[in-house]
């Protein structure tokens, strides 16, 4: 379901392109517009339609799977806390949405993380932590290196564990 | 020094030349902008896209309310007076025509207001003098005065927001002639304009840039970008006209109050998904937009 850009209702202005985590949004020499230069490459995290101020990006869905004539297109209200998804159905009905996409105003809860307390033994020790790879370390080991972790590098630019 | 009470278009009396001549070019020119922005809306199929979409919200208007199985009624189909649709041409005109409102970054609304007015004064002033056959000191003041405004917009806009080595990895001097044309042949329209007056006029090299530069912004319509000052008013008009009569092509209405009704602000309200946000302010401020978009 690849992302497109109504020309009419974009500005150009790249939050788009900064947003999209396949980089697959740029902004067109010619236009100034926003364009998705790979749509086999997207998907589909609505992040661009969500981040664009003037709504001007779609989802269009592909035939086989996604019924023609249907629709979701979203709003995202920062200054009201909330995003709104309207679903149209092949078929006419229609499903509005509401949620909240933040409880506390803009930037005034970023934690620091310099100041949170290390994870105690408990946490370490933790079942949840089972199936995490060794490498993470969540002890308080020396810096993680190649060689503390009994890693060598290989002709190729990849590693392997020295056994 | 560019001497603001003439223009050059004087010289070219003095070196034979006659209104006549410069008439015909002028028309010309015209005729070229009106066949290539022909040309550029059948090959583009703007129209057909505009008639669509528009024939689109008139038919969901014409069906009323969608039946709308979770969520309120869309109450907010509305059938537009023409008293209605005079109001939103007349605020079309003010903010997205004449300010270029479309722009939400300063910058780039600057400097398209400087290259879009500089534009249209050079050439106001130029089809005054022309076709009136005389030259004040007023038209000429306004003459150079919209070449001035219309070199500053065209290059700051070239090094500004052209320039992309960040993201693009377009430099100051990568050209690709299609897609650079309108910003080149306006920056070069300035440029040799200004030139050929505050070298004294006259019929040589840069009065042949002047020629050159025109000929190819208004001969060059079909391949540029110049034909989106006639369909972006357009666009624009609308844009504000399906937001008024709620079709706005399917994009939710939802948000905390500030509802069409009270009605509409008490479900809000109540929805379940919305108790996080009951001792929330109504104004959370700016999310992603705290940060000027960096291209990463």
């Amino acid at each position: 379901m690849p992302t497109f850009v109504y020309m009419t209702r974009c500005d150009g202005c790249g939050h788009c392109v900064d947003i999209c985590p396949s980089d697959i949004m740029h902004i067109d020499d010619k236009y100034r517009r926003a364009y998705n230069i790979e749509p086999n490459m997207c998907w589909e995290c609505y992040s661009c339609v969500k981040a664009c101020p003037h709504q001007a990006i779609d989802v269009r869905g592909y035939a086989d799977f996604a019924p023609l004539g249907h629709s979701v297109r979203t709003i995202r209200d920062e200054e009201k806390g909330t995003i709104a998804w309207r679903v149209k159905f092949r078929d006419g009905r229609v499903k509005n949405f509401l949620s909240p996409i933040t409880t506390q105003p803009w930037g005034t809860k970023i934690p620091d993380f310099r100041n949170e307390a290390e994870p105690s033994d408990e946490m370490r020790n933790s079942e949840l932590l089972a199936f995490e790879p060794k490498y993470i370390r969540m002890d308080d080991g020396g810096l993680h290196t190649l060689e503390s972790n009994k890693l060598s590098l290989k002709a190729g630019g990849e590693y392997h564990e020295s056994l | 020094m560019i001497n603001f009470d003439t223009t050059p278009i004087a010289s070219l009396i003095e070196a034979g030349y006659t209104f006549a001549d410069m008439q015909t070019y002028v028309i010309v020119m015209i005729a070229l902008v009106v066949l290539m922005t022909i040309a550029d809306l059948l090959h583009k199929g703007s129209t057909t896209y505009f008639f669509n979409a528009a024939a689109k919200a008139e038919a969901q208007l014409a069906a009323g309310n969608a039946d709308c199985s979770v969520g309120k009624e869309d109450t907010r189909l509305t059938q537009l007076s023409a008293g209605d649709k005079a109001g939103i041409l007349v605020s079309t005109i003010v903010t997205d025509v004449a300010t270029a409102g479309e722009f939400h970054n300063p910058v780039r609304r600057l400097v398209h207001i400087l290259t879009m007015y500089g534009f249209i004064l050079f050439n106001a002033a130029t089809a005054m003098i022309i076709f009136g056959e005389a030259e004040t000191a007023t038209l000429a003041t306004v003459w150079n005065l919209g070449a001035i405004m219309l070199l500053v917009g065209s290059f700051w806009f070239w090094f500004s927001f052209k320039v992309d080595g960040q993201a693009e990895g377009v430099a100051w001097n990568s050209i690709t002639l299609r897609k650079d044309m309108f910003s080149l042949s306006l920056m070069g329209t300035s440029l040799t304009a200004l030139g050929w007056s505050i070298y004294g006029g006259g019929t040589g090299v840069w009065f042949a840039l002047v020629l050159l530069s025109t000929a190819s912004l208004f001969g060059g319509v079909y391949w540029s970008k110049f034909s989106h000052m006639f369909f972006k008013p357009a666009a624009a008009y609308n844009k504000r006209i399906i937001q008024a009569n709620g079709t706005n092509e399917n994009l939710p209405h939802e948000t905390r109050f500030g509802g069409a009704t009270p009605e509409d602000d008490d479900f809000q309200k109540n929805r379940h998904s919305m108790e996080l946000l009951v001792d929330a302010p109504m104004d959370m401020g700016l999310g992603i937009k705290r940060e000027a978009p960096k291209h990463y």
